[in-house]
Protein backbone atom coordinates (compact mmCIF):
# COMPACT_ATOMS: atom_id res chain seq x y z
CA UNK A 1 0.00 0.00 0.00
CA UNK A 2 2.82 2.38 0.89
CA UNK A 3 4.58 1.46 -2.34
CA UNK A 4 1.51 2.46 -4.33
CA UNK A 5 1.05 5.80 -2.63
CA UNK A 6 4.76 6.45 -2.99
CA UNK A 7 4.58 5.79 -6.72
CA UNK A 8 1.58 8.06 -6.93
CA UNK A 9 3.27 10.91 -5.10
CA UNK A 10 6.43 10.51 -7.19
CA UNK A 11 4.51 10.45 -10.45
CA UNK A 12 2.77 13.67 -9.50
CA UNK A 13 6.06 15.22 -8.40
CA UNK A 14 7.61 14.66 -11.81
CA UNK A 15 4.87 16.96 -13.04
CA UNK A 16 5.66 19.29 -10.16
CA UNK A 17 2.34 18.79 -8.35
CA UNK A 18 1.68 17.69 -4.77
CA UNK A 19 -1.43 16.37 -2.99
CA UNK A 20 -2.55 19.84 -2.04
CA UNK A 21 -1.50 21.47 -5.30
CA UNK A 22 1.73 22.99 -3.99
CA UNK A 23 5.09 23.04 -5.74
CA UNK A 24 7.92 20.91 -4.33
CA UNK A 25 9.61 23.74 -2.44
CA UNK A 26 6.56 25.65 -1.21
CA UNK A 27 5.51 26.00 2.40
CA UNK A 28 1.83 25.90 3.25
CA UNK A 29 0.30 29.10 4.55
CA UNK A 30 1.83 30.00 7.88
CA UNK A 31 0.85 32.15 10.81
CA UNK A 32 2.69 32.84 14.05
CA UNK A 33 1.23 34.30 17.20
CA UNK A 34 2.95 35.00 20.53
CA UNK A 35 1.65 35.30 24.09
CA UNK A 36 -0.85 32.47 23.63
CA UNK A 37 -0.42 30.95 27.12
CA UNK A 38 -0.38 33.74 29.67
CA UNK A 39 0.89 31.65 32.57
CA UNK A 40 4.03 30.85 30.62
CA UNK A 41 6.86 33.37 30.70
CA UNK A 42 6.87 33.22 26.92
CA UNK A 43 4.77 31.35 24.38
CA UNK A 44 4.00 31.04 20.70
CA UNK A 45 1.60 29.25 18.40
CA UNK A 46 2.57 28.36 14.85
CA UNK A 47 0.18 27.15 12.19
CA UNK A 48 1.58 25.68 9.00
CA UNK A 49 -1.44 24.69 6.97
CA UNK A 50 -3.46 22.57 9.41
CA UNK A 51 -0.42 21.67 11.48
CA UNK A 52 -0.46 23.51 14.79
CA UNK A 53 2.14 23.59 17.56
CA UNK A 54 2.28 25.56 20.81
CA UNK A 55 5.56 26.24 22.59
CA UNK A 56 5.66 27.55 26.13
CA UNK A 57 8.60 28.68 28.26
CA UNK A 58 8.68 28.33 32.03
CA UNK A 59 11.57 29.93 33.93
CA UNK A 60 12.77 28.28 37.12
CA UNK A 61 15.62 28.92 39.55
CA UNK A 62 17.99 26.18 40.59
CA UNK A 63 21.50 25.11 41.39
CA UNK A 64 23.78 25.03 38.34
CA UNK A 65 25.51 21.85 37.23
CA UNK A 66 28.87 21.43 38.99
CA UNK A 67 30.87 21.61 35.74
CA UNK A 68 29.23 24.88 34.63
CA UNK A 69 28.80 26.83 37.90
CA UNK A 70 28.22 30.18 36.24
CA UNK A 71 25.89 29.19 33.42
CA UNK A 72 22.12 28.96 33.22
CA UNK A 73 20.49 25.77 31.92
CA UNK A 74 18.38 25.04 28.91
CA UNK A 75 15.94 22.14 28.68
CA UNK A 76 13.73 21.23 25.75
CA UNK A 77 10.85 18.77 26.01
CA UNK A 78 8.39 17.74 23.32
CA UNK A 79 4.95 16.31 23.92
CA UNK A 80 3.46 14.60 20.91
CA UNK A 81 0.00 14.95 22.40
CA UNK A 82 -2.41 12.13 21.56
CA UNK A 83 -5.00 14.83 20.87
CA UNK A 84 -3.05 15.90 17.80
CA UNK A 85 -2.74 12.63 15.90
CA UNK A 86 -4.63 9.31 16.16
CA UNK A 87 -1.32 7.43 16.11
CA UNK A 88 0.12 9.19 19.18
CA UNK A 89 -0.39 7.54 22.55
CA UNK A 90 -0.28 8.86 26.08
CA UNK A 91 2.58 7.75 28.25
CA UNK A 92 6.30 8.40 28.40
CA UNK A 93 7.78 10.33 25.44
CA UNK A 94 8.14 8.22 22.31
CA UNK A 95 11.41 8.16 20.39
CA UNK A 96 9.83 10.58 17.88
CA UNK A 97 9.16 13.07 20.68
CA UNK A 98 12.67 12.67 22.05
CA UNK A 99 14.23 13.21 18.62
CA UNK A 100 12.11 16.31 18.01
CA UNK A 101 13.06 17.80 21.36
CA UNK A 102 16.74 17.04 20.90
CA UNK A 103 16.90 18.44 17.37
CA UNK A 104 15.27 21.71 18.48
CA UNK A 105 17.58 21.78 21.52
CA UNK A 106 20.66 21.28 19.36
CA UNK A 107 19.79 24.18 17.08
CA UNK A 108 19.57 26.61 19.99
CA UNK A 109 22.45 25.23 22.02
CA UNK A 110 25.00 24.86 19.26
CA UNK A 111 24.37 28.27 17.74
CA UNK A 112 24.90 29.78 21.22
CA UNK A 113 21.65 31.59 20.62
CA UNK A 114 21.25 32.28 24.33
CA UNK A 115 24.02 33.86 26.35
CA UNK A 116 23.68 31.40 29.23
CA UNK A 117 26.38 33.13 31.29
CA UNK A 118 23.97 36.04 31.72
CA UNK A 119 21.49 33.66 33.33
CA UNK A 120 23.69 33.17 36.37
CA UNK A 121 22.58 34.93 39.55
CA UNK A 122 25.05 33.54 42.13
CA UNK A 123 27.86 31.39 40.69
CA UNK A 124 27.68 27.81 41.91
CA UNK A 125 24.46 28.56 43.76
CA UNK A 126 21.63 30.03 41.74
CA UNK A 127 20.98 30.17 37.99
CA UNK A 128 17.97 30.41 35.69
CA UNK A 129 16.64 27.24 34.08
CA UNK A 130 14.85 27.75 30.78
CA UNK A 131 12.22 25.05 30.32
CA UNK A 132 11.02 24.90 26.76
CA UNK A 133 8.01 22.66 26.15
CA UNK A 134 6.74 21.87 22.68
CA UNK A 135 3.16 20.62 22.43
CA UNK A 136 1.62 19.40 19.18
CA UNK A 137 -2.03 20.42 18.82
CA UNK A 138 -2.74 19.14 15.32
CA UNK A 139 -0.18 17.10 13.41
CA UNK A 140 -0.60 17.18 9.66
CA UNK A 141 3.09 16.99 8.90
CA UNK A 142 6.32 18.93 9.44
CA UNK A 143 6.38 19.20 13.22
CA UNK A 144 10.15 19.80 13.09
CA UNK A 145 10.05 23.13 11.29
CA UNK A 146 6.93 24.18 13.19
CA UNK A 147 8.50 23.42 16.57
CA UNK A 148 11.76 25.13 15.70
CA UNK A 149 10.32 28.48 14.64
CA UNK A 150 7.71 28.51 17.43
CA UNK A 151 10.50 27.90 19.95
CA UNK A 152 12.46 30.91 18.74
CA UNK A 153 9.31 33.04 18.77
CA UNK A 154 8.50 31.90 22.33
CA UNK A 155 12.06 32.65 23.49
CA UNK A 156 11.76 36.13 21.99
CA UNK A 157 8.44 36.57 23.79
CA UNK A 158 9.88 35.56 27.17
CA UNK A 159 10.15 38.03 30.04
CA UNK A 160 11.94 36.99 33.22
CA UNK A 161 9.73 36.75 36.30
CA UNK A 162 10.67 38.59 39.48
CA UNK A 163 12.87 37.04 42.18
CA UNK A 164 12.13 37.30 45.91
CA UNK A 165 14.47 35.75 48.50
CA UNK A 166 16.08 33.56 45.84
CA UNK A 167 12.68 32.17 44.83
CA UNK A 168 10.75 32.89 41.63
CA UNK A 169 7.87 35.28 42.13
CA UNK A 170 5.70 34.22 39.20
CA UNK A 171 3.12 36.91 39.92
CA UNK A 172 5.53 39.71 39.09
CA UNK A 173 6.91 39.88 35.58
CA UNK A 174 9.92 42.04 34.81
CA UNK A 175 10.53 43.64 31.45
CA UNK A 176 13.83 41.80 31.08
CA UNK A 177 13.95 39.61 27.98
CA UNK A 178 16.16 36.55 27.63
CA UNK A 179 19.74 37.26 26.45
CA UNK A 180 18.97 36.01 22.93
CA UNK A 181 21.81 36.74 20.50
CA UNK A 182 20.76 34.71 17.52
CA UNK A 183 17.66 33.31 15.98
CA UNK A 184 18.57 29.96 14.44
CA UNK A 185 15.84 28.44 12.29
CA UNK A 186 15.50 24.83 11.25
CA UNK A 187 14.35 23.76 7.82
CA UNK A 188 13.80 20.09 7.06
CA UNK A 189 14.30 18.96 3.48
CA UNK A 190 12.84 15.59 2.47
CA UNK A 191 13.90 13.27 -0.29
CA UNK A 192 11.45 11.07 -2.17
CA UNK A 193 13.00 9.08 -5.03
CA UNK A 194 15.26 11.67 -6.67
CA UNK A 195 13.00 14.59 -5.70
CA UNK A 196 13.37 17.04 -2.84
CA UNK A 197 10.41 18.57 -1.06
CA UNK A 198 9.83 20.67 2.03
CA UNK A 199 6.91 20.95 4.45
CA UNK A 200 5.49 17.46 3.85
CA UNK A 201 1.93 16.43 4.61
CA UNK A 202 1.32 13.36 6.79
CA UNK A 203 0.80 11.25 3.65
CA UNK A 204 4.10 12.43 2.22
CA UNK A 205 5.97 11.90 5.48
CA UNK A 206 4.88 8.27 5.39
CA UNK A 207 6.72 7.58 2.14
CA UNK A 208 9.88 9.69 2.25
CA UNK A 209 13.26 8.01 1.82
CA UNK A 210 15.33 10.47 3.78
CA UNK A 211 15.23 13.81 5.48
CA UNK A 212 17.74 16.35 6.61
CA UNK A 213 17.05 19.01 9.21
CA UNK A 214 19.37 21.96 8.79
CA UNK A 215 19.59 24.67 11.39
CA UNK A 216 20.37 27.97 9.68
CA UNK A 217 21.68 31.19 11.19
CA UNK A 218 20.84 34.62 9.88
CA UNK A 219 24.33 34.91 8.39
CA UNK A 220 23.71 31.80 6.28
CA UNK A 221 25.75 29.38 8.38
CA UNK A 222 24.69 25.94 9.52
CA UNK A 223 24.60 25.30 13.26
CA UNK A 224 23.06 21.85 13.59
CA UNK A 225 22.11 18.90 11.42
CA UNK A 226 20.01 15.79 11.76
CA UNK A 227 19.58 13.16 9.10
CA UNK A 228 16.51 10.97 9.30
CA UNK A 229 14.74 8.39 7.19
CA UNK A 230 15.63 4.83 6.23
CA UNK A 231 17.72 5.48 3.15
CA UNK A 232 21.22 6.94 2.69
CA UNK A 233 21.92 10.36 1.25
CA UNK A 234 24.85 11.15 -1.06
CA UNK A 235 27.18 14.11 -0.58
CA UNK A 236 25.50 15.76 -3.58
CA UNK A 237 22.09 15.23 -1.99
CA UNK A 238 23.28 16.87 1.20
CA UNK A 239 24.79 19.85 -0.63
CA UNK A 240 21.53 20.36 -2.47
CA UNK A 241 19.41 19.97 0.67
CA UNK A 242 21.53 22.44 2.66
CA UNK A 243 21.22 24.96 -0.15
CA UNK A 244 17.42 24.56 -0.19
CA UNK A 245 17.28 24.91 3.60
CA UNK A 246 19.36 28.09 3.63
CA UNK A 247 17.17 29.68 0.97
CA UNK A 248 13.94 28.65 2.67
CA UNK A 249 15.07 29.72 6.14
CA UNK A 250 14.98 33.31 4.91
CA UNK A 251 11.32 32.90 4.09
CA UNK A 252 10.57 31.44 7.53
CA UNK A 253 12.55 34.17 9.27
CA UNK A 254 10.10 36.78 7.97
CA UNK A 255 7.50 35.36 10.36
CA UNK A 256 9.51 36.36 13.43
CA UNK B 1 -14.89 39.78 58.23
CA UNK B 2 -17.18 39.39 55.30
CA UNK B 3 -16.47 38.96 51.63
CA UNK B 4 -18.26 42.05 50.32
CA UNK B 5 -16.74 42.41 46.88
CA UNK B 6 -15.25 39.71 44.66
CA UNK B 7 -11.53 40.02 43.99
CA UNK B 8 -12.08 40.55 40.26
CA UNK B 9 -15.19 42.70 40.70
CA UNK B 10 -17.74 40.15 39.48
CA UNK B 11 -21.19 39.71 41.00
CA UNK B 12 -21.47 36.68 43.28
CA UNK B 13 -23.57 34.79 40.73
CA UNK B 14 -21.64 35.94 37.69
CA UNK B 15 -19.34 33.60 35.76
CA UNK B 16 -16.21 34.77 34.02
CA UNK B 17 -16.40 35.45 30.30
CA UNK B 18 -17.05 32.30 28.27
CA UNK B 19 -15.93 31.48 24.76
CA UNK B 20 -16.44 28.22 22.89
CA UNK B 21 -15.52 26.84 19.50
CA UNK B 22 -15.78 23.45 17.81
CA UNK B 23 -13.75 21.73 15.11
CA UNK B 24 -10.46 23.30 16.21
CA UNK B 25 -8.35 20.15 15.74
CA UNK B 26 -8.72 18.93 12.18
CA UNK B 27 -7.25 15.46 12.61
CA UNK B 28 -9.63 14.53 15.42
CA UNK B 29 -13.09 13.10 14.76
CA UNK B 30 -14.50 15.80 16.98
CA UNK B 31 -12.91 18.67 18.87
CA UNK B 32 -13.69 21.78 20.85
CA UNK B 33 -12.18 24.65 22.78
CA UNK B 34 -13.80 26.01 25.91
CA UNK B 35 -12.49 29.15 27.55
CA UNK B 36 -13.74 30.53 30.84
CA UNK B 37 -11.86 33.56 32.10
CA UNK B 38 -8.19 32.65 31.84
CA UNK B 39 -8.75 28.91 31.84
CA UNK B 40 -8.59 27.31 28.40
CA UNK B 41 -9.41 23.67 27.63
CA UNK B 42 -9.00 21.83 24.34
CA UNK B 43 -10.72 18.51 23.82
CA UNK B 44 -10.31 16.03 20.97
CA UNK B 45 -12.32 12.87 20.40
CA UNK B 46 -10.92 9.86 18.53
CA UNK B 47 -13.15 6.91 17.89
CA UNK B 48 -15.05 4.76 18.15
CA UNK B 49 -11.90 2.81 17.29
CA UNK B 50 -10.62 -0.62 18.18
CA UNK B 51 -9.47 -0.99 21.76
CA UNK B 52 -6.09 -2.52 22.52
CA UNK B 53 -4.87 -4.41 24.50
CA UNK B 54 -7.65 -6.79 23.70
CA UNK B 55 -8.44 -7.90 27.23
CA UNK B 56 -9.75 -4.40 27.87
CA UNK B 57 -12.44 -4.76 25.23
CA UNK B 58 -16.04 -5.01 26.35
CA UNK B 59 -18.14 -7.22 24.05
CA UNK B 60 -21.34 -5.71 25.49
CA UNK B 61 -20.72 -2.08 24.61
CA UNK B 62 -18.13 0.55 23.83
CA UNK B 63 -15.69 1.98 26.35
CA UNK B 64 -15.13 5.64 27.14
CA UNK B 65 -11.61 6.72 28.04
CA UNK B 66 -10.74 10.23 29.20
CA UNK B 67 -7.22 11.59 29.44
CA UNK B 68 -6.91 14.90 31.28
CA UNK B 69 -3.57 16.68 31.03
CA UNK B 70 -2.16 20.09 31.91
CA UNK B 71 0.49 21.36 29.52
CA UNK B 72 3.87 21.85 31.23
CA UNK B 73 3.68 25.65 30.95
CA UNK B 74 -0.01 26.03 31.82
CA UNK B 75 0.27 26.79 35.50
CA UNK B 76 0.79 30.18 37.12
CA UNK B 77 3.40 28.64 39.43
CA UNK B 78 6.13 26.11 38.70
CA UNK B 79 6.30 24.04 35.53
CA UNK B 80 3.99 21.03 35.60
CA UNK B 81 6.00 17.84 35.10
CA UNK B 82 4.74 15.99 32.02
CA UNK B 83 3.03 12.65 32.52
CA UNK B 84 0.14 11.44 34.63
CA UNK B 85 -0.17 12.29 38.30
CA UNK B 86 -2.58 11.02 40.93
CA UNK B 87 -4.53 14.24 40.43
CA UNK B 88 -4.81 13.95 36.65
CA UNK B 89 -5.80 10.28 36.93
CA UNK B 90 -8.63 11.07 39.32
CA UNK B 91 -9.86 13.97 37.20
CA UNK B 92 -9.84 11.77 34.10
CA UNK B 93 -11.86 9.18 36.00
CA UNK B 94 -14.53 11.55 37.36
CA UNK B 95 -14.77 13.21 33.92
CA UNK B 96 -15.59 9.81 32.41
CA UNK B 97 -18.33 9.36 34.97
CA UNK B 98 -19.61 12.88 34.30
CA UNK B 99 -20.03 12.20 30.58
CA UNK B 100 -21.21 8.56 30.54
CA UNK B 101 -24.84 9.28 31.55
CA UNK B 102 -25.52 11.13 28.28
CA UNK B 103 -23.71 8.66 26.01
CA UNK B 104 -25.06 5.62 24.23
CA UNK B 105 -22.13 3.29 23.64
CA UNK B 106 -24.22 0.21 22.86
CA UNK B 107 -23.64 0.48 19.12
CA UNK B 108 -19.93 -0.23 19.22
CA UNK B 109 -18.93 -3.18 21.37
CA UNK B 110 -15.17 -3.82 21.72
CA UNK B 111 -14.43 -0.26 20.62
CA UNK B 112 -13.20 2.75 22.54
CA UNK B 113 -13.99 6.43 22.37
CA UNK B 114 -10.93 8.36 23.49
CA UNK B 115 -11.25 11.92 24.76
CA UNK B 116 -8.07 13.92 25.23
CA UNK B 117 -8.38 17.08 27.32
CA UNK B 118 -5.42 19.47 27.23
CA UNK B 119 -5.02 22.72 29.11
CA UNK B 120 -2.62 25.31 27.69
CA UNK B 121 -3.50 27.92 30.30
CA UNK B 122 -5.17 27.53 33.69
CA UNK B 123 -6.79 29.73 36.32
CA UNK B 124 -8.89 27.28 38.40
CA UNK B 125 -11.95 25.39 37.20
CA UNK B 126 -9.94 23.20 34.82
CA UNK B 127 -11.91 19.99 35.26
CA UNK B 128 -15.14 21.90 34.61
CA UNK B 129 -13.75 23.57 31.49
CA UNK B 130 -12.46 20.17 30.38
CA UNK B 131 -15.88 18.57 30.76
CA UNK B 132 -17.56 21.40 28.82
CA UNK B 133 -15.05 21.05 25.98
CA UNK B 134 -15.25 17.23 26.01
CA UNK B 135 -19.03 17.26 25.83
CA UNK B 136 -18.92 19.54 22.79
CA UNK B 137 -16.18 17.46 21.15
CA UNK B 138 -18.28 14.30 21.57
CA UNK B 139 -21.22 16.00 19.88
CA UNK B 140 -18.91 17.29 17.15
CA UNK B 141 -17.65 13.72 16.59
CA UNK B 142 -21.23 12.58 16.08
CA UNK B 143 -21.30 10.19 19.03
CA UNK B 144 -24.90 9.39 20.02
CA UNK B 145 -25.81 11.59 22.99
CA UNK B 146 -28.99 12.28 24.90
CA UNK B 147 -27.94 15.75 25.85
CA UNK B 148 -24.95 18.01 26.46
CA UNK B 149 -23.17 18.09 29.78
CA UNK B 150 -22.07 21.43 31.15
CA UNK B 151 -19.93 22.04 34.15
CA UNK B 152 -19.05 24.87 36.51
CA UNK B 153 -17.51 25.24 39.91
CA UNK B 154 -19.44 26.88 42.72
CA UNK B 155 -18.37 27.38 46.28
CA UNK B 156 -18.03 29.62 49.23
CA UNK B 157 -15.50 32.36 49.81
CA UNK B 158 -15.58 33.48 53.44
CA UNK B 159 -19.33 34.01 54.05
CA UNK B 160 -20.56 34.25 50.46
CA UNK B 161 -21.75 31.57 48.07
CA UNK B 162 -20.18 32.28 44.68
CA UNK B 163 -20.02 30.81 41.20
CA UNK B 164 -16.92 30.08 39.09
CA UNK B 165 -14.05 30.67 41.52
CA UNK B 166 -10.80 31.82 39.97
CA UNK B 167 -7.38 30.96 41.35
CA UNK B 168 -7.13 34.03 43.57
CA UNK B 169 -10.46 33.20 45.19
CA UNK B 170 -9.48 29.58 45.73
CA UNK B 171 -6.38 30.90 47.51
CA UNK B 172 -8.31 33.51 49.56
CA UNK B 173 -6.67 33.75 52.96
CA UNK B 174 -8.89 36.03 55.06
CA UNK B 175 -11.65 33.44 55.41
CA UNK B 176 -12.62 29.87 54.63
CA UNK B 177 -12.95 28.69 51.05
CA UNK B 178 -15.01 25.81 49.70
CA UNK B 179 -14.76 24.69 46.09
CA UNK B 180 -17.51 22.54 44.58
CA UNK B 181 -17.09 21.46 40.96
CA UNK B 182 -20.42 20.40 39.48
CA UNK B 183 -21.32 18.86 36.13
CA UNK B 184 -24.92 18.87 35.11
CA UNK B 185 -27.37 17.99 32.39
CA UNK B 186 -28.88 21.46 32.39
CA UNK B 187 -32.25 20.51 30.92
CA UNK B 188 -33.09 17.96 33.60
CA UNK B 189 -30.97 19.35 36.41
CA UNK B 190 -29.36 15.93 36.91
CA UNK B 191 -25.90 16.13 38.42
CA UNK B 192 -23.20 13.92 36.92
CA UNK B 193 -20.16 15.18 38.81
CA UNK B 194 -19.94 16.52 42.30
CA UNK B 195 -16.86 17.04 44.38
CA UNK B 196 -16.03 19.39 47.20
CA UNK B 197 -13.05 20.77 49.08
CA UNK B 198 -13.73 22.86 52.17
CA UNK B 199 -16.54 23.19 54.65
CA UNK B 200 -20.10 24.51 54.13
CA UNK B 201 -23.54 24.15 55.72
CA UNK B 202 -26.17 22.03 53.99
CA UNK B 203 -28.09 25.24 53.33
CA UNK B 204 -25.04 26.71 51.53
CA UNK B 205 -24.75 23.59 49.42
CA UNK B 206 -28.38 23.90 48.36
CA UNK B 207 -27.86 27.52 47.35
CA UNK B 208 -24.61 26.70 45.58
CA UNK B 209 -26.25 23.94 43.52
CA UNK B 210 -29.05 26.33 42.60
CA UNK B 211 -26.40 28.76 41.36
CA UNK B 212 -24.68 25.95 39.43
CA UNK B 213 -27.94 25.14 37.69
CA UNK B 214 -28.39 28.73 36.50
CA UNK B 215 -24.83 28.86 35.21
CA UNK B 216 -25.22 25.46 33.53
CA UNK B 217 -28.21 26.65 31.54
CA UNK B 218 -26.19 29.61 30.32
CA UNK B 219 -23.17 27.44 29.47
CA UNK B 220 -25.27 24.92 27.56
CA UNK B 221 -26.52 27.81 25.41
CA UNK B 222 -22.93 28.76 24.58
CA UNK B 223 -22.02 25.14 23.81
CA UNK B 224 -25.01 24.70 21.55
CA UNK B 225 -24.28 27.91 19.70
CA UNK B 226 -20.65 26.90 19.11
CA UNK B 227 -21.74 23.52 17.73
CA UNK B 228 -24.17 25.16 15.34
CA UNK B 229 -21.62 27.75 14.20
CA UNK B 230 -19.38 25.09 12.70
CA UNK B 231 -22.12 24.01 10.34
CA UNK B 232 -23.37 27.44 9.37
CA UNK B 233 -23.12 28.20 5.71
CA UNK B 234 -20.98 31.30 5.24
CA UNK B 235 -22.95 34.10 3.62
Amino acid sequence: MNEESKKHILRALTENVRYDGRKDLDYREMSLEVGVARNAEGSARIKIGNTEVIVGIKMELGKPYPDTPNEGCLMVGAELLPLSNPAFESGPPSIQAVELARVVDRGIRESHAIDIKKLCITPGELVWFINIDICSINDEGNLFDAASIATIAALKDTKLPGVKNNLVDYKSKTKTPLPLNKEPIEVTVHKIGDKFIIDPLTEEEAVIDGRLTVCCTKEGNICALQKGGDYPLTAEDIAKMVEIALTKSKELRKLL
Amino acid sequence: MTYTKRLDGRKFDETREIEAKTGIIKRAHGSAMFKIGNTIAYAAVYGPRELYPRFMQNPQKGTLRVHYNMMPFSSGGDRVRPGTSRRSKEISYVTEKALLPVLDLNDFPNAVVDIFIELPQTDAGTRCAGICAASMALADAGITMKDLVSSISVGKVDDKVVVDLNYDEEAYEDGGVADIPVAMIARTGEITLLQMDGEVTSEDLKNALEMAKKASIKITEVQRKALKEKYEVPK
